[in-house]
Formats: C-alpha cells, structure tokens, sequence
C-alpha cells in the first residue's frame, strides 16, 4: 500500500496532468461536479457526491459524430476524431464505476459504440471509497462494496492521508508514473482494513440498505408493465429529466443535425424517457403519455436491462435521484410502491 | 396538520370536493412528494411540514380539468401563482377548492446538508404544529441542532408576507419570515462592471445541465407545448451545444415570464445545480417597479399586469434604451 499525504495532492495531480486530462471533481459555484483539472480548479474531494455523475468522462452530455460541409457541388464529411490521448478520471466512487460497468453492456458489445469505446481504452481510473455514506445511498442493495471499489487503482482518504492501491496494469503504469510523490507504507494495510470496516458498518446501518428487490427481474416484465400502480405513481412528476440527466447509468441518447448555414454538425445528446419527444419517429411517439414515459425509466433500470444482461440491474444505488428529484419521487420510492400496493398481483 | 386532515375528509365526504391536493409522507424525513387523495384512508400517509416547499398551483393546471373539485393546499406566497394563473386562464376557479394553509417559512434541505449534516436518521422542529425555533437533526455521525432559518429557502428569507390572496378558507397560522430584501443581490449584480456581470453569469449558467426541471416547476411557464420542445430545432432542447445556448434557455424564459412571474421561487428551489435562477426574474420586477410603479404579480385579479396594459405615463422604449 502506497500513501500521499493530503497537502501533496495538488502536486499529484500536476504530475498526473502532465501529458494527460485528468477529470477529478471539481466546486465551481457552489456545486461540486467532475470537470477538467487546471491549477487553479477548486478540487473537492471531501464532498460524497457529485450533482451529475462522472459518466460525462466516458459518455458526454453532447458531442459531435461528423461534420459535413458543402463547397458547391461537392460534399465534404469530416468523421470527428476518436479519443486519441490517455486521460486519468480521480475520485470515483464505487457505484459510479458499477455505472461504466452498466454503460459498458451497452456501449461495448456489438455493434460497439467507437467513441466509448476510444475512451474506456484511454481512461484510468482513480476511485476512492466512500468515507462517509449518507442516508440516500444504497448501493449494497446491488451488491457494491463503498469501502472497496474496483477500479484501476482503490484510494482511501484517510486521517489527512491517502492510501493507494494499484489494482490493475493501468494502474501499476500511472502508480509508476507518480512513484516519487507516494511513499510505501505497510502500516497503511492496517488503517485501510479499519476504514473498510468503519464504513461497512454505516452502510449497515442506512435506511435504504435493507431494500429488497424481490420480485424485480427480467421475467417480470408483463405483470411490472400492465400494474396499476403506475397510474398512481407518476401523478407529482413533472416531466423534467434531472432523475436522467444525474443518473450515472442512464445511456439513451438522441441524434441530431446542426445546421451550421453551409453544411451540416451530426451530434449526439443524452435524452430522458421523460421528455414528451423521447423516441420520436416518423410515425409519431410510441409513449405518449407521462405514465408511459415515467413507467419506461424504472421498467428498463429493473427489468428491461436484467432481462438482456444476466440479472444485471441498471441502477447502482447512487441515490442521486432522491436528492435531486424537484417531486421528490425516486427510485426507492418506486421500489417500495409495489411492495406495498400489491406485491406480486400488482 | 390533524384539522387540515379532518376538514379534507369532511369535504371529500360531504361531496365538495372528488379529491384533495397535498402531500404524502415520504421515506426520508425531508422528502413528501406532491399527492392527491381520494379516499379516506389515503390520509395516513398525508403530511403537512417544513418540508412542503412544493407550489401546488402549477398541478392545478392538470387538477382543474378532471371531473369534479380539487382541493388543494397553497401557501400564503403560493396563491399569487394561483392568481396569475386564473388571469391567464390556465385554471378554473370553480374547479378548485382552496385552503389557506399556514406557513412559517419552508426548509431547504440542500442548504442544510450544505452545513456539514449527513446521515440524516430523523429531524424534529419541522412540524407546523411546533413552535420551536430550531431544528433537530439526528444523524448517523451525531446529533445537530441549528436554527430553522438558517435551513429556509432562500425566498423564505424574502417573505411576500402572511397574507393569503385567494382562498376559500384558512386552517393554521403564517408567519412571516422576511428578514431580508429581495433586491438587495439584484442591486449589487447591477452595479457589477459589464465584465464582471457576464463572469457572475456564465459561471452560474455553465452549472446548467438542461433537466428543464425550472421550467416544468414553474407556474408561469403554462404553455401546452414550450418552444424548447420543439423537435424542429436544429440546436438541441436537451443539452447546451455551447455556451451560447443554456444562456439562451434562460434568458428566453426570463423574458416571457417577465410581469407574469410572482418570484415563487419555485425555480431556485428545483434547480440540481443550485443557480440562482430567480435573479433573473427578479430584475425584471425591479425594473419593472422602477418603470412603471411597484406591481406585484397575482396579487390582485382586478389588476392587469403593467407589460399588459397601456397607459400614457408608459415609460418610453429610448428611456430603457439610454439606461442600458
């Protein structure tokens, strides 16, 4: 186990920007969320957790596919380039890395996406464990270790140190690359050990943590989706797409054409199921109500996505929704609705 | 809270009303959700507390075009929103039933999480009932207690006042809890140089994540089918293609909401990245006070709004031109 003490930080992460982007999080206005490091960036990696996820990293919100442009009768398409330059993404927390995992199902099989796929080659990750878990966590209901991510390398920020551990090759590479600013300490085994288990205790002790998911799987499908319970549930939603646009696992994103006045800029954004044009085609839209589009969200997090990749749900817990949701409505929410109102007859 | 419940299931009993409009008690201690209840025993879960920040006017779009009355909950600063909307004919007055309901400033839960407190297990002095002028919050890494202001809403601190300005009755007391002037950040946004203005802006507004949660929380943006909406836009109503763009989204906003905007605050209170959004619209109420006299939107329905009505003592356009 390595070690950096925390007034080293800013030198670490210098070192790690030579060369290379390194996203970490950043307060800018009040609000902490993940962006580019520049020396005289406000890092804050004391706060839990970030407004929007860091799925940016991997999956921006927007970002341009082509560019066509026309010069009289010819035609000129320019593909934008995939990402070419290593990057190193610090201070992840478990769920979020179970959400690149989400992202990967759909981004890396066939056919893979290439421009995420450029960018999971080219990205390192830093996590670091949850040292304090709040009330609207609940990632062990998917079997996610707060105290222990999985990533490139695992840091613990602890007593005004962080410890360090190389888990991977990208790691060992990047743990090389900063070697002289970490100091080997085999004391720090010992302070991690109690720090892994000082947080699986609070995380025990969370009121999601016992959440159970009974009845919520890939061959639900047809008794989730004809429920009456929705009718109820999606009455204070007001159709806006923070519970989307927060989520670290929502991947549903539109394509669309910028007339640039002599040619044309193909982008893609994230969409929200919430939103009235989600899915719009030719024909017209197949969810055309507010029940509809509010059932699709949960209906793919809990079914539709274990159904197609081995149980695997596509919620991590995060709890970024019931934070952020201006209705206060959630996930959990949802979750609890059925075991209440019916259960299985639902 | 227990004879706002009682006069609800009397009303829906004695038929006045086929539902009623409140809250229901959520998982957290800080988080009821908007709910209608239609049936007598719905009511356990029905919760009236610090933590309903939430303007039901802007559901009583949707409310007043079911069959029969609604009853809904509004805060005394909730009614002005009721009002504009009445005037905008965007709700049916007879479709409504209205209950005053008493209000001592609303609570803010990301500004109290903003104070250090995590792991919220449970909060005391919330209650409406509770005289109690501090909160107690119990978390899993220790006890807290602060003063209720300092967990209010920021448009709690601004207080239009205890008044309710449309209702069919009143069950509890306000109180109000203005302590500062809502134009005092406009005036000092005002007297920033050029620069430093667009800085304070583009800082804020580069925060925005396009949800449109603003949007769909506020009362004055009624219209069916918003303009950002459309599917014929080149640019995307979903994400800021540049900068440009999220300033855009809410400068058009700001100016069609201008003189129909009560400063519900509903805006700020929704926004998951924390901009003070609400400074928009109240310069346009400065300068609208300043141009054409104070003018209080939904205040009064007899009143037609300054921006929608002539008069000879109009300002003139070179007026606000030479101002800059």
């Amino acid at each position: 186990m390595y070690k950096i003490a925390k007034e080293n930080l800013p030198a670490l992460f210098q070192r790690i920007a030579e060369g290379q982007d390194l996203i970490l999080p950043i307060s800018n206005g009040g609000q902490v969320n993940y962006g580019v490091w520049t020396e005289d960036a406000d890092v804050d990696i004391e706060t839990l957790k970030s407004v929007k996820s860091p799925k940016d990293a991997f999956f921006p919100q927007s970002e341009n596919l082509y560019t066509c442009v026309r010069e009289g009768k010819k035609l000129q398409i320019t593909p934008e380039e995939l990402q070419q330059k290593d990057f190193v993404v610090f201070g992840m927390k478990a769920c979020d890395i179970q959400g690149v995992e989400v992202l990967d199902k759909v981004f890396l099989s066939e056919p893979v996406d290439t421009f995420y796929a450029a960018r999971r080659q080219h990205g390192t990750i830093v996590a670091m464990a949850c040292h304090e878990p709040e009330e609207t966590c609940f990632c062990k209901v998917f079997g996610i270790d707060a105290a222990e991510p999985k990533a490139d390398v695992a840091t613990w920020l602890i007593d005004g140190e962080l410890c360090w551990k190389p888990l991977t090759e990208k790691g060992e590479t990047l743990t090389k690359a900063v070697a002289d600013l970490l100091s080997d300490d085999a004391a720090a085994d010992a302070k991690v050990e109690n720090e892994k288990s000082a947080i699986r205790a609070i995380i025990d002790k969370l009121p999601y943590s016992d959440l159970s998911l009974e009845g919520w799987n890939g061959d639900a499908l047809t008794e989730k989706f004809n429920s009456p319970v929705w009718e109820e549930l999606y009455k204070p939603c007001l159709a806006c797409g923070t519970c989307t646009f927060v989520c670290p696992t929502c991947q549903c994103y539109d394509i669309k054409d910028y007339d640039t006045g002599h040619g044309v800029q193909r982008y893609r954004c994230w969409d929200s199921c919430m939103y009235s044009d989600f899915t719009m085609m030719a024909h017209g839209n197949n969810r055309n109500s507010q029940m509809q589009r509010f059932r699709q969200r949960f209906m793919h997090k809990l079914v539709y996505f274990p159904a197609n990749n081995d149980g695997m749900y596509s919620c991590v817990g995060c709890g970024r929704c019931v934070e952020k949701c201006p209705s206060a409505l959630n996930i959990v929410k949802v979750i609890k609705a059925f075991q209440n109102q019916g259960g299985e007859n639902a | 809270m227990q004879e706002l419940i009682a006069r609800a299931k009397e009303l829906l009993a004695n038929g006045t009303v086929a539902r009623v409009l409140g809250w229901k008690a959520g998982d957290l201690p800080y988080n009821p959700e908007p709910a209608y209840f239609e049936k007598e025993e719905d009511f356990k879960d029905f919760v009236y507390n610090g933590f309903c920040g939430a303007n039901l006017s802007k559901y009583m779009i949707e409310a007043t075009k079911l069959e029969g009355k609604t009853l809904v909950c509004l805060k005394p600063c909730d009614t002005y929103s009721f009002n504009q909307l009445i005037m905008e004919h965007r709700v049916d007055r007879e479709k409504a039933y209205i209950i005053g309901v008493g209000c001592k400033g609303k609570l803010d839960i990301e500004k109290i999480k903003k104070q250090g407190i995590k792991g919220i297990q449970s909060i005391s002095g919330a209650e409406i009932t509770d005289d109690a002028e501090t909160l107690t919050i119990n978390t899993l890494y220790g006890d807290k207690t602060i003063p209720y202001a300092d967990g209010m809403l920021e448009r709690c601190h601004v207080c239009k006042g205890k008044e309710h300005k449309i209702y069919d009755e009143i069950i509890g007391e306000s109180k109000d809890t203005k302590d500062a002037d809502r134009f005092d950040e406009v005036s000092r946004i005002e007297s920033m140089k050029p620069e430093e203005k667009f800085a304070f802006f583009q800082k804020e507004l580069s925060k925005c994540i396009r949800c449109n949660a603003c949007r769909n929380a506020c009362p004055a943006c009624s219209c069916r089918k918003c303009v950002f909406d459309s599917n014929k836009f080149d640019s995307s109503q979903k994400a800021n293609v540049d900068s440009f763009e999220e300033k855009m989204f809410h400068i058009i906003r700001a100016f069609h909401v201008a003189g129909r905007c009560t400063d519900c605050g509903e805006c700020s209170r929704v926004c998951p990245q924390g901009i003070p959004l609400h400074l928009f619209n109240r310069k346009f109420i400065k300068d609208i006070d300043e141009f054409y006299g104070e003018f209080q939107a939904g205040e009064d329905i007899t009143v037609k709004g300054p921006l929608t009505s002539f008069t000879f003592e109009d300002v003139e356009p070179s007026v606000v031109a030479e101002r800059g």
